[in-house]
């Protein structure tokens, strides 16, 4: 049994059979971990230093002199590592007085933020399992993005009190600007928003629940969908990251939603993380300077003088930074242009197993384990719960964790 | 995927039953349900008039020859991997209740459907619901697959 690091659902029931270098039989793997763990025997990275092959202590020289030699280095990606090497990362950045920011803030940060100051009350996937009768997905397909989400949590399996499940059971609404390969499942309850309306629709949601007419949108519709939301005993929604992009900053309505639904009835938000260890990061920078991402800790470890703000996170410090290190993440191909132009203009370091446009960009490329494959630790699922693995395979690759612990020995 | 009355429009409907049948409509009934096969209909063989037709009822027959005994076609260039009918599968979900049933993926080999490498694949079909002439019309499998990528004829 080994556990799939391929998004944030942490599946732990997978079985593999690998043989000389491959993986010649995987049972229960979705398509996307499939992937995930096919890629490494085909796009495994080596140690390079401007495009050219050295020794791994060459690599790990060279990223250290890098670092120390910048002024305002930036440490970006973070959400496909462990939590052992999130907290040596975020002591680097401390060390070192770096930027330091993750895939969160361009994705669910905004609604993370609420969900672990308690703003928003949250549950566990296996209490949707076994007590949710309505799961509402916003903005997000899961069929596409969390392949196992439906079938292991929120919809097709058997629960304590959800016994007859989606047969009967459970209801599951669809809220989205396509028709996804998710709303086709439900497609009695898919309600088209049109870009950027996801704060009218809401707007809408509240008149219903009021018990009044909405003015906008399909009425009838509304009124169905706001009597859904009424009857359910328990209800989770999982908004994505479709939904966070369009409400910005209008996301106090949704806590206002999610506060006058639970006067009704119980509702719970879990979010639609994609990176398997987000929520870890985001935890530990909570706990350690009381902000999740999108940090500065310029004036080094005793000055303690932390920022945060638009100007910490990717986008602006991108620009502002003269050299970075990019770990388990590929921000030249997943973020807009203006940062990832920024990004390629100054000199990268990149750790990552798998080949990729940053990795192929970067000046000094330190190949790491897989984890989960190669590489054990501990991570949090999409809904906060601990999840440890063991790695499966020797390997002399190093992980993420010894990776920065020798770099920061080396600085 | 085609339909029955898609094959009568290439029989010779003309009720001859030659083919044992009373009719073509039933013929073409049989020829979907793979009781019946194309060479049974002795005019659309002989006839040289229905020469086209016999060409492209071949080709509209030509996907069904790849089904199970069930019925049963899976296109795994479709397939997600996600699980949605091996949890769904109720005959999966009697074998194995303290996996399928609750999600997780199954451990022995009762199973009708099952995920491996990354797509779903059909085993044990004698246990299917749709097994054998007094066959119950399950579709937990297709009703929740997100992409279409199972089928029956």
């Amino acid at each position: 049994m080994t556990t799939c690091t391929g998004c944030s659902l942490l599946c732990e029931d997978i079985e593999l059979v690998l043989k000389t270098g491959a993986i010649s039989e995987a049972k229960n793997l979705c398509r996307k971990g499939q992937g995930h763990f096919q890629a490494l025997f085909t796009e495994r990275t080596k140690p390079m230093i401007d495009g050219k092959e050295v020794t791994l202590d060459q690599a790990i020289a060279k990223a250290a002199e890098i670092l120390k030699n910048a002024r305002t280095p930036l440490l970006y990606g973070w959400s496909n590592s462990t939590l052992e090497a999130q907290t040596v990362g975020i002591n680097l950045a401390k060390k070192i007085g770096a930027f330091i920011d993750d895939t969160s803030s361009f994705c669910e940060g905004l609604l993370m933020e609420r969900i672990l100051n308690g703003k928003i009350p949250t549950c566990t996937l296996d209490d949707v399992r076994n007590f949710a009768d309505t799961s509402v997905f916003w903005g997000t397909d899961p069929s596409n993005s969390h392949p196992r989400h439906l079938s292991r949590f929120s919809y097709y399996p058997r629960g304590e009190k959800r016994q007859k499940s989606y047969e009967e059971e459970r209801t599951c609404v669809v809220v989205d600007v396509r028709k996804s390969a998710t709303a086709h499942l439900c497609s009695n309850y898919y309600f088209r928003v049109p870009p950027d309306g996801d704060a009218e629709f809401l707007e809408s949601i509240l008149t219903v629940l009021d018990g009044k007419i909405p003015k906008t949108g399909d009425k009838k519709r509304l009124i169905e969908l706001g009597t859904i939301l009424k009857k359910t005993e328990f209800g989770v929604i999982f908004p994505g990251p479709g939904m966070i992009y369009s409400m910005q900053d209008k996301m106090d309505l949704f806590e206002e939603l999610v506060a006058r639904l639970n006067e009704i009835t119980t509702f719970k938000v879990i979010p639609m993380v994609g990176h398997y260890n987000m929520r870890g990061f985001n935890q530990l920078m909570l706990g350690q300077t009381g902000f999740i991402n999108s940090v500065s800790f310029r004036g080094g470890a005793a000055g303690a003088a932390t920022t945060h703000g638009p100007e910490q996170g990717v986008a602006l410090a991108a620009k502002s930074s003269d050299a970075a290190l990019i770990i388990g993440s590929d921000p030249l191909s997943a973020l807009p242009f203006g940062t990832a132009r920024a990004l390629a203009h100054i000199p990268l370091i990149a750790i990552d197993p798998r080949r990729s446009l940053t990795t192929d960009a970067a000046q000094v490329v330190i190949p790491s384990a897989l984890s989960g494959l190669e590489a054990g630790g501990t991570a949090l699922r999409m809904d906060g719960t601990r999840i440890s693995f063991e790695p499966i395979t020797e390997s002399e690759r190093l992980s993420d964790e010894q990776i920065l612990t020798r770099i920061m020995e080396a600085i | 995927m085609v339909g029955a009355m898609e094959i009568y429009m290439l029989l010779p409907k003309t009720n001859c039953k030659k083919c044992g049948l009373p009719t073509c409509m039933a013929f073409a009934v049989g020829l979907l349900g793979r009781e019946k096969k194309i060479d049974e209909c002795p005019p659309l063989i002989e006839e040289k008039k229905y020469e086209a037709k016999l060409k492209k009822l071949h080709e509209v027959m030509a996907p069904l020859e790849n089904a199970s005994e069930t019925g049963l076609i899976i296109h795994p260039e479709k397939c997600f991997g996600c699980g949605n009918c091996v949890v769904a599968c109720p005959v999966n979900v009697a074998a194995e209740p303290t996996r399928c049933a609750v999600g997780l993926g199954p451990e022995g080999d009762k199973v009708i459907l099952r995920v491996q490498d990354g797509v779903v694949l059909a085993n044990n079909l004698k246990e299917c619901r749709r097994f054998g002439p007094n066959k119950i019309l399950c579709n937990a499998c297709t009703a929740t697959c997100p992409s279409k990528a199972i089928e029956f004829v």
